[in-house]
């Protein structure tokens, strides 16, 4: 994992110190509302429904032990014991008061991490895959890209006022589990000529208008990344749209401008800004990649899992993937229990599994966009001990991938921007489909629900997605299929008429049971309705 | 009628016009007519609260209720987190914001 | 209070500044406006006879004015570059990094504040066109000159 140096500490000390200002400032009265917003909203404070709400950032989705614990201590020290980890995979905490946040982060920055450009216009939290430098598919490690891109993109001084929010991914593996082609700009690395350089997508996203982006170019090498991010990013700052926040974000300058030409005058830039000595050496590549060298497994190690128990069985085999490593386990952790709160977890918990990334993952775990946590280096010889471990707490829930392992965003119960509320209608979903033999049946199946068009809850791209609108002040819900986030990324469907909660919780039943009428041998969901399309499902459901 | 709500400015706390200062209580909440928006910016500029703003609401048999959910459900707290609204105790209270 | 703010050498350029369109049309004005949508590019040509750019912000939080100054700045204009408008404290450190020289803003700055926020931040992660070497310079001296 990546440390910081005292270069890195002292920038988000001097951060710290410049938010005490800030905050100093406006409960002064020296700043007013207007001008704090932006401000605060850059450090990841928002003022939400019921109090303020703090998003920290979770650098590519990967955590230490230690800073993990930090993250228990501070729900329980500073909001109501529990916090909700995000499909952006931050976590944020609800009840925080304005006076409290400068010194929640300075606890932060004792464990070496912030919560700056978690909001704002500027660039967010650069996301990563959660299986990055453990999985067999992939061509490098993506998070030492990500991480030169956290360092240049913190603070950038041209481009922390742009037209709209921007979200930078990387990925190295053939799969795609983090949605990258719904990003802002989506990187993969690929290898060529024996070296690694990076395919380059523009133009993805979600909210009012999704986009699945189209690619702008084959190979970006390592030591031009930066000049060729900087190249994107002015041209999307002269021309993004301002008079419209709805269209401000780049797929929409993309889709204006038109792919061609927009790569036309990136390229152009491209030219000018690769002679201004913009990139780091290839030594700095080095010296972040030499923090995420794998750590020192263990050889010798027995790859046989006691099978005994079938409760544990069944975990392992819905929870636990194969790792690089001989002897070792990729261990997935539910944040869905039964009728829970997806990605929410208790002070306890955080503790909990802080503790077992320190014991049996070599002191590292990762959060995933899905809005649950990975413990990455397990050996197999200690799954079981895990496991029940997780189970005393409620987080060995064996869903993975599953209909009850649904992304919902906060909505109308936390979130100032929401329309309807996602949560109880995941709850519901998550109580309908219980059953271990069900859900095993139905598969891969991914929902995700929203509660406004921002499309925090990934909604388009859900196998099934659920959207949350205000009829005339009464919640409502559009139904939409055959979204994807992976490496077959499309945008959702919508079947037609909206439905009440309990309504489209029937809905989505009907939408199940023709699946399974209708499947062919080994289709998922997603296969069976790209196969045969909308039209019987519109007629099972509204018939 | 028309009542004042915002967030106190240092805890965030949702607070409702009481006619002599601002009250957790939606049931505390006063008729402003015509003066909420002078009120919102009175208020606001001595930093007593953040973000005010005037809603439509009505008095019931339970009392004072937004007309909007999304007010209603700033009154009572998440419905998803009974423990964690203003009326721990009532198991239905969630039912009120509906 | 600073009701106008320099870091250059000298005395601050007096000339009125025109528009993009006027000083492109003509060739005795040097001193030109840029307004968020003109693209600073339009100027490259004619660097030579400008003493002063003035880029304004109607409201702080468009930022197309950071790439019109450190446009100018990566094509060697050594002239003030003046940042006016809603200029805020909060914004000064990215605009000296952008090459603004000098600033006026619609409501004077605390020039304490000012002061503070521009020895806060004693390391910077980027390369642009202030002169401060970046981190990764730092860290690997001996392959960057800069």
């Amino acid at each position: 994992m990546y440390r910081y140096d005292n270069y890195d500490q002292s920038i988000v000390e001097a951060r710290v110190d410049e938010f005490r200002d800030q905050v100093q400032r406006r409960l002064t009265g020296a700043l007013t509302e207007d001008q704090f917003k932006p401000l605060r909203l850059m450090n990841g404070l928002y003022l939400q429904l019921h109090a303020y709400m703090l998003r920290v950032a979770i650098p590519y989705g990967t955590l230490s032990g230690r800073q993990m614990r930090k993250l228990g201590e501070i729900a329980r020290k500073y909001d109501k014991g529990y916090g909700h980890f995000t499909t952006r995979t931050n976590i944020q905490y609800n009840w925080i008061k304005l006076a409290d946040a400068p010194d929640i982060l300075a606890e932060l920055a004792g464990v070496e991490m912030h919560a700056i450009q978690t909001s704002g216009n500027c660039i967010r939290n650069i996301s990563s895959d959660q299986y990055a430098g453990v999985s067999a598919d992939e061509v490098a490690d993506p998070r030492p890209w990500a991480e030169l891109l956290r360092q240049w993109s913190s603070f950038h001084p041209e481009f922390t006022y742009l037209p709209r929010k921007f979200k930078i991914c990387v990925i190295a593996a053939e799969e795609d589990r983090a949605a990258m082609r719904l990003h802002d700009i989506g990187l993969k690395l690929v290898e060529r000529d024996g070296a690694i350089g990076a395919e380059v997508y523009a133009g993805g996203g979600m909210g009012r208008t999704p986009m699945v982006s189209p690619q702008i170019r084959d190979f970006v090498p390592e030591d031009e990344i930066v000049s060729y991010l900087e190249a994107c990013l002015r041209v999307y700052n002269r021309h993004g749209r301002r008079d419209n926040k709805y269209k401000a974000r780049i797929k929409i300058l993309v889709h204006e401008l038109g792919v061609e030409e927009y790569k036309r005058q990136v390229e152009e830039e491209f030219a000018h800004m690769r002679t201004l000595g913009l990139n780091p050496p290839t030594e700095e590549l080095d010296r972040i990649r030499a923090h995420f060298a794998g750590p020192d497994y263990e050889t010798g190690l027995s790859d046989a899992i006691d099978r005994s128990d079938p409760a544990f069985a069944l975990w392992v085999d819905r929870q636990v993937v194969a790792h690089r490593a001989p002897g070792y386990a990729i261990v997935n952790i539910s944040l869905k229990p039964r009728g829970g709160i997806p990605g929410d977890a208790s002070a306890e918990q955080i503790e909990l599994v802080a503790a077992l990334a320190e014991q049996y993952s070599l002191d590292e775990l990762r959060v995933t966009h899905a809005q649950n946590l990975v413990l990455p280096h397990v050996r197999k010889a200690d799954l079981y001990a895990v496991w029940q471990k997780l189970d005393e707490a409620g987080l060995a829930e064996a869903n993975l991938d599953l209909i009850t392992d649904i992304i919902a965003c906060p909505g109308l119960d936390y979130c100032s921007l929401a329309n309807a509320r996602s949560i109880p209608l995941a709850q519901k979903l998550s109580e309908r489909f219980a059953a271990q033999d069900r859900q095993a049946e139905l598969g891969e199946l991914k929902v995700k629900i929203s509660g406004c068009i921002n499309a925090c809850g990934h909604h388009h791209a859900g196998h099934i997605g659920v959207l949350g609108v205000d009829r005339k002040g009464v919640e409502n819900f559009q139904l939409s299929l055959g979204g994807s986030g992976a490496e077959d990324a499309s945008v959702g469907q919508i079947t037609g008429p909206g439905f009440s909660e309990d309504g489209v919780v029937d809905a989505i039943e009907k939408v199940t049971d023709l699946y399974l009428a209708e499947r062919q041998e080994g289709e998922r969901f997603l296969d069976t309705y790209r196969r045969i399309g909308m039209k019987p499902f519109k007629e099972a459901i509204y018939g | 009628m028309k009542i004042l709500t915002g967030n106190d400015l240092v805890t965030g706390d949702v607070v409702w016009w009481a006619g002599d200062g601002w009250s957790r209580l939606v049931g505390d909440a006063v008729d402003v007519g015509e003066r909420g928006d002078e009120l919102a910016r009175a208020e606001e500029a001595a930093l007593r609260v953040v973000a005010p703003y005037v809603i439509d609401a009505t008095v019931t048999d339970e009392g004072v209720r937004p007309a909007h959910i999304k007010d209603r459900i700033r009154a009572l707290g998440p419905t998803v987190r009974p423990d964690l609204t203003l009326k721990p105790n009532d198991a239905d209270a969630g039912n009120w914001v509906i | 209070m600073a009701e106008f703010l320099s870091f250059r050498e000298g005395e601050a350029a007096q000339e009125p500044a025109v528009t993009v369109e006027a000083f492109t049309g003509q060739s005795n004005a040097t001193a030109v406006r840029i307004e968020p949508g003109e693209d600073a590019r339009e100027l490259l040509p004619c660097l030579d006879r400008l003493a002063l750019v003035e880029v304004n912000f109607p409201g702080f939080g468009d930022g197309r004015g950071y790439s019109a100054a450190r446009i100018l700045r990566e094509a060697g204009y050594q002239g003030e570059l003046r940042a006016v408008g809603d200029v805020l404290v909060d914004q000064i450190v990215a605009m000296r990094r952008c090459g603004f020289d000098s600033f006026r803003p619609d409501k004077p700055l605390d020039d304490a504040a000012v002061e503070r926020a521009l020895t806060r931040y004693a390391d910077v992660y980027q390369k642009s066109v202030d002169g401060r070497s970046p981190v990764w310079a730092k860290r690997h001296p001996e392959k960057t000159d800069g």
